[in-house]
């Protein structure tokens, strides 16, 4: 006997999630498959969660999500070896509800998400990994899985499969990701007691800080490190273009091993308990590198269709908006008895490009390319704004006009005047 | 034939850390899992009801979380699952668990007669291996505990014969069924469950028996009331000594390292001396 | 859900009234395990333990003996009273000359209903586990498996019965307050055995327990002895060399085995090494395999995590060899030497070889 379905949604993370969720709650019958022994038990990831999408899906998920930390205070810090400059945004309005920004670990969020799923009426199979999809001609009309038993059947498919979909690529919907187009994120989790995270980040009860960070710690590849506060724990990676890592033969793991050694750091982490590494990729090619995300029967949502804002470290929202998008089209075109054919499913990436998912991530189209061809806004400049701040803060007896005068030469002699206009120009034409 | 397999969610302990400073448990994130001795008990009823044909039930006590262990083992190849969660019985020791398990068992016989239990050896988090024994005795069954290999199961007769790990060797005991077996781990591998069987075990309805389902009339025998055993303290193992002394020498090569380390400790522990005899050739 | 929880109530500190149907229950009673005529060591190091209890209660210590009719069980009671009880129940019986559970249990708890002891030890032996279990659950009291540590709280005259939880990672201490007798199981080599003192001795105190082999369900076919050339003598090796995944590949074990014959010693391993099936299981040390005592125990790219430790923390000397100063086994071990093994391993081997050699000039 053949099982046969409306759709198949493959993946159990934020976007797949999304979508299966969305499907059910709209009265089609819905088979979600994932590999893992239950959906996020991939990771511990520490992670943000940017509200907004999800309530746009789930709009109480409030009342019984689990949530970490809601996030009052964004830090930048701009590291060199041994010092950071920054600065903090913090405020009070961040902690009037409903908050904007919370602290997640994904293996507790996904597995949550993947509850609300299942009571929407979904049928969710873990454990099960999807090896290929089953084609009738052009048509995608089922997947096959790792386990015996046949194929199952549906009307449409969603790859929600994360940012290697291993699918699209054996299908020929997506090439092989290009080293320059995927970043390699390595992140640990560090236990400490909640009165110390408290403490160490000058915050109380649920409140949460994040620290974004940019310099040295990359050894001059393309890349940021963060660093989030979870209720009893701390999340802190980085992550460098793939490109980067091979070409320097670095390994994540001794980058990061470097970053939390260094001075601003260790501080924060110290006493605690490494719980959990995990490497992944993150797709940080932005508008450029979105492929073909539908076709006869099949869509592509979330990392597998690329949808990641590397700017913004945005990623579950924008995973997320684009599985509700494509769920959105299905009942839609359900409700309209029309089929599922490429050209009726065109109407998803209208629905995109109408979002905030394409309008960001098209704001920010050139700007890969200008980092990758501009390596100094991970080398040079931190060292260089590190330095001033140094000469501009210490208090050795040399007037202010001169230390203004030494830090102008710093940055004249370590980058071109030209250079340094051409640069500020880049980086003002890619935020723009 | 009806077996019974009794099987818990545990906290996968591998991943359960104590925050080395607080001492308190750290349980962000760690996965629950079907306890692994349970799972070499339900392969070994599955490949009971395979050459014999049989009904397996799996039992599981606990939080109604504990609900995926019981699909994971209908995913198996199990027929039937009941979840036995009750307030009441939460913050149970072994009597008191062994006692809902029980009730439930005699509850389970009333639709349909059951020939043999299945416990696993004994569970990661409690490592105790007294519920088996427990329920076997509730229950006046015979118990077979620490089985090796199942040589024959007889329906006609009635009869079972099993080889039993026994301290200095393997006992070969008959017994009369119905009876109650814990297994080793190591004497079989858990099959791969078929998409057709994962189907089954999503949509299969579960049985939830709270405690009046599970005929448990006595309060006072269940959850923590029915627990004679009481945790007084938690904590973390003292360092045994002091840290080790570390042995250097100028060179650091490993010959004279070694040297240091043995005139070291053939000083301070002079009976070592002796203690070392060569195994001749 | 039998788990301890984080934050128990402080049951044990609390004073209280023992049920007036316990106040008799007196003694400290040891199960004297035996098989084919030989008495488990674990009973032993059971009496020394509980020598120590009965002292502190002020109460006598008594052995269980539980044989057949032509078992030597006087010579079992003589060696109960050489490790430290008082006197001895011994209950011989044609159904008792194997173990099995049924008989044993009727008899255990016919025993102690009779004569009433407030506590009552076994050893966590596949037998003492399986009739522990029986006993406790008939007779409706509390049983603490695989204690690490027992100590009187004399404030209520319990029992503490201190075991690993959660893995091993913490200690609990468990009370049995309102119930006796308070049973507890102690895994094998975690208590030292007494010395054994021939001076000492007991009273018997002979029972053949009414029992009728018809009566008795299971039937024993067969006993299969263990191929004793195979065996492992871990438990009570005087030294051990042991390996652990640092050692990286299968082969580099060959410079385990080498040392170990310069030493005349055991081989154990960790549980990595032994699911990598580098060596068998029964050389796993630990929470999960034996538990050892021996002089002198050798480590060998070990890290030293508290699941192997449980195991083999009881050595009096403990060498570590690990590259990673801030590897946990340095917390614990006697002397450590921060290096790669493999090439410490043969220098180890050659130096104990040059001092054995030494040693039979000498003589
Ligand atoms: C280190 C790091 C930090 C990040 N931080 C943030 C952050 O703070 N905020 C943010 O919004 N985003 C963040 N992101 C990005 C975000 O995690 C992703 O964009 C998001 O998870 C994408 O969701 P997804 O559902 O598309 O893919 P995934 O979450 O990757 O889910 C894919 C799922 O599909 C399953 N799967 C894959 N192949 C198969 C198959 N063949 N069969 C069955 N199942 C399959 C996988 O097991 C997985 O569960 C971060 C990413 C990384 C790596
Ligand atoms: C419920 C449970 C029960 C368990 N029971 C047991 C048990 O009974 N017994 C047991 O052992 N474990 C047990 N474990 C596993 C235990 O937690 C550890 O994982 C295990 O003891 C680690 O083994 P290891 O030291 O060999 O490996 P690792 O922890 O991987 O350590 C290897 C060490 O080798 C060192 N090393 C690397 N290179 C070299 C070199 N060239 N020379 C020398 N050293 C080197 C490394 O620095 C490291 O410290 C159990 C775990 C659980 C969860
Ligand atoms: N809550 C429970 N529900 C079902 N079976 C259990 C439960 N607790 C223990 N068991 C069974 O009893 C065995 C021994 O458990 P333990 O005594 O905790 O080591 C387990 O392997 C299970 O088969």
């Amino acid at each position: 006997m053949n099982e046969q379905f409306d759709v198949i949604v493959v993946g159990g993370g934020p976007s797949g999630n999304a979508a299966a969720y969305t499907l059910a709650k709209g009265g089609l019958r819905v088979l979600q498959l994932e590999r893992g022994e239950y959906p996020g038990s991939k990771n511990v990831q520490g992670a943000i969660l940017y509200a907004d999408a999800l309530a746009r899906i789930i709009p109480d998920f409030r009342d019984d999500a689990p949530l970490e930390r809601h996030l009052i205070e964004q830090r930048v810090w701009i590291l060199d070896d041994t010092s950071y400059v920054g600065s903090s945004y913090r405020s009070a309005d961040f902690n009037k509800p409903p908050f904007n920004r919370y602290t997640i670990i994904r293996a507790q969020f996904d597995k949550w998400f993947s509850r609300k799923v299942q009571e929407a009426g979904a049928l969710v199979i873990c454990e099960t990994t999807v090896t290929d999809l089953v084609r009738d001609g052009d048509r995608v009309v089922g997947v096959q899985t790792d386990r015996a038993g046949g194929s199952i059947y549906a009307n449409a498919v969603i790859l929600a499969d994360g940012v290697n979909s291993q699918l699209a690529q054996r299908a020929g919907f997506r090439p092989e990701i290009a080293p320059r187009e995927v970043a390699l994120a390595v992140k640990e989790i560090h236990f400490l007691p909640e009165e110390t995270i408290q403490s160490r980040f000058n915050v109380t009860g649920d409140e949460g800080v994040v620290i974004e960070m940019a310099g040295k710690i990359t050894q001059g590849m393309v890349g940021t490190g963060f660093l989030y506060t979870n209720k009893e724990s701390i999340a802190i990676g980085v992550g460098c273009l793939l490109s980067d890592f091979s070409r320097q033969k670095t390994t994540p793991y001794a980058l990061l091993d470097h970053m939390k050694r260094h001075p601003a750091i260790a501080p924060l982490l110290a006493g605690g308990e490494m719980k959990e590494y995990t490497a992944h990729l993150i797709p940080e090619g932005g508008y450029h590198a979105i492929p073909q995300v539908f076709g006869e029967g099949w869509l592509m949502v979330g990392d597998a269709g690329m949808f990641v804002n590397g700017v913004h470290r945005e990623g579950s929202n924008l995973a997320m908006t684009t599985g509700y998008l494509a769920a959105e089209t299905l009942l839609e075109l359900r409700a309209e008895r029309k089929v599922f054919s490429a050209r009726n499913l065109a109407r998803y990436r209208a629905k995109l490009d109408g979002s905030f998912v394409m309008r960001d991530l098209r704001k920010y189209k050139n700007l890969p390319r200008i980092v990758e061809k501009n390596p100094q806004f991970f080398t040079a400049y931190p060292e260089l704004m590190n330095k001033a701040a140094h000469t501009l803060i210490s208090v050795d007896g040399i007037d202010k006009k001169a230390k203004e005068r030494a830090v102008r030469k710093h940055f004249v002699s370590a980058r071109s005047r030209l250079g340094l206009l051409g640069d500020i120009f880049k980086l003002w034409r890619a935020f723009e | 034939m009806h077996i019974l397999v009794c099987i818990k969610q545990v906290p996968d302990s591998a991943q359960i850390r104590v925050h080395p400073v607080t001492n308190t448990i750290m349980r962000q994130g760690v996965p629950a899992i079907v306890n692994p001795y349970d799972l070499v008990a339900l392969e070994e009823a599955l490949r009971l009801k395979d050459r014999l044909g049989a009904r397996v039930t799996v039992l599981s006590m606990g939080p109604p979380q504990a609900e995926a262990a019981l699909r994971k083992a209908l995913s198996f190849g199990a027929d039937e699952a009941i979840l036995l969660t009750d307030r009441a019985f939460a913050g149970a020791d072994t009597l008191a668990t062994s006692y809902a398990l029980a009730s439930a068992i005699r509850k389970i016989r009333e639709d349909m007669p059951v020939d043999l239990i299945f416990a696993g050896k004994q569970t990661i988090d409690g490592d105790t291996a007294q519920v088996g024994p427990g329920i076997a005795t509730r229950l006046n069954m015979q118990l077979l505990t620490y089985v090796s290999h199942i040589d024959n199961v007889d329906l006609e007769r009635g009869e079972i014969t099993v080889q039993r790990r026994a301290e200095g060797g393997v006992q070969v005991l008959c017994t009369r069924l119905p009876a109650l077996l814990t297994v080793l781990e190591g004497i079989n591998e858990m099959r791969f469950a078929t998409m057709p069987d994962m189907f089954r075990a999503a949509r299969h309805p579960l049985a939830i028996w709270d405690r009046e389902a599970a005929g448990v009339t006595d309060l006072t025998k269940v959850g923590l009331k029915g627990s004679p055993t009481v945790v007084s303290r938690v904590f973390a193992p003292t360092p045994r000594m002091h840290r080790a002394e570390i042995i250097q020498t100028q060179s650091d090569q490993p010959d004279d390292l070694v040297a240091t380390l043995l005139a070291k400790m053939f000083t301070k522990f002079p009976d070592l001396r002796a203690a070392v005899r060569p195994r001749c050739a | 859900m039998n788990q301890p929880t984080t934050s128990p109530k402080p049951a044990g500190r609390r004073k209280f009234e023992l049920d007036p149907r316990f106040q008799s229950y007196k003694g400290v009673w040891v199960f004297m395990e035996q098989n084919h005529g030989e008495i488990h060591p674990v009973s032993f190091e059971l009496l020394g333990e509980g020598r120590k209890l009965a002292d502190q209660l002020g109460v006598e210590l008594a052995g269980i003996v539980v044989a057949g009719c032509d078992a030597d069980a006087d010579r079992f009671c003589a060696e109960a009273f050489f490790h430290g009880a008082d006197l001895c129940y011994s209950l011989t019986h044609a159904a008792l000359t194997h173990y099995r559970n049924q008989p044993y249990t009727q008899v255990l708890t016919d025993l102690v209903n009779r004569h009433q002891p407030e506590i009552l030890l076994l050893g966590a032996t596949t037998m003492g586990r399986d009739l522990a279990g029986s006993v406790a659950t008939t007779l409706q009291t509390g049983l603490t498996a695989d204690c690490t540590g027992l100590a009187i709280d004399l404030d209520n005259r319990s029992l503490a019965a201190t075991r690993p939880t959660f893995g091993g990672s913490l200690l609990c201490t468990i009370v049995t307050l309102n119930y006796r007798p308070q049973m507890a199981t102690v895994r094998p080599r975690v208590m030292s055995s007494p010395v054994r003192d021939t001076s000492r001795s007991g009273r018997i105190l002979a029972e053949h327990p009414v029992l009728a082999e018809t009566d008795i369900i299971t039937k024993l076919l067969e006993f299969l002895p263990d191929d004793r050339r195979n065996e492992t003598h871990l438990p009570f090796a005087d030294i051990i060399v042991a390996g652990g995944r640092g050692l990286k590949r299968p082969d580099n074990f060959r410079l385990v085995w080498d040392l170990a014959d310069a030493l005349g010693a055991e081989v154990g391993a960790t549980r990595p090494v032994v699911q990598a099936g580098w060596v068998t299981a029964d050389r796993q040390i630990g929470q999960s395999g034996k538990t050892v005592r021996p002089k002198l125990y050798i480590a060998a790219g070990i890290s030293g995590a508290v699941q192997h430790r449980v195991g083999m923390e009881g050595a009096d000397v403990i060498i570590a060899i690990n590259p990673d100063p801030d590897a946990p086994i340095f917390d614990f071990a006697t002397y450590g030497i921060v290096a790669n093994a493999m090439q410490i391993l043969p220098a180890l081997t050659a130096a104990f070889r040059q001092h054995t050699a030494a040693m039979k000039k000498a003589v």
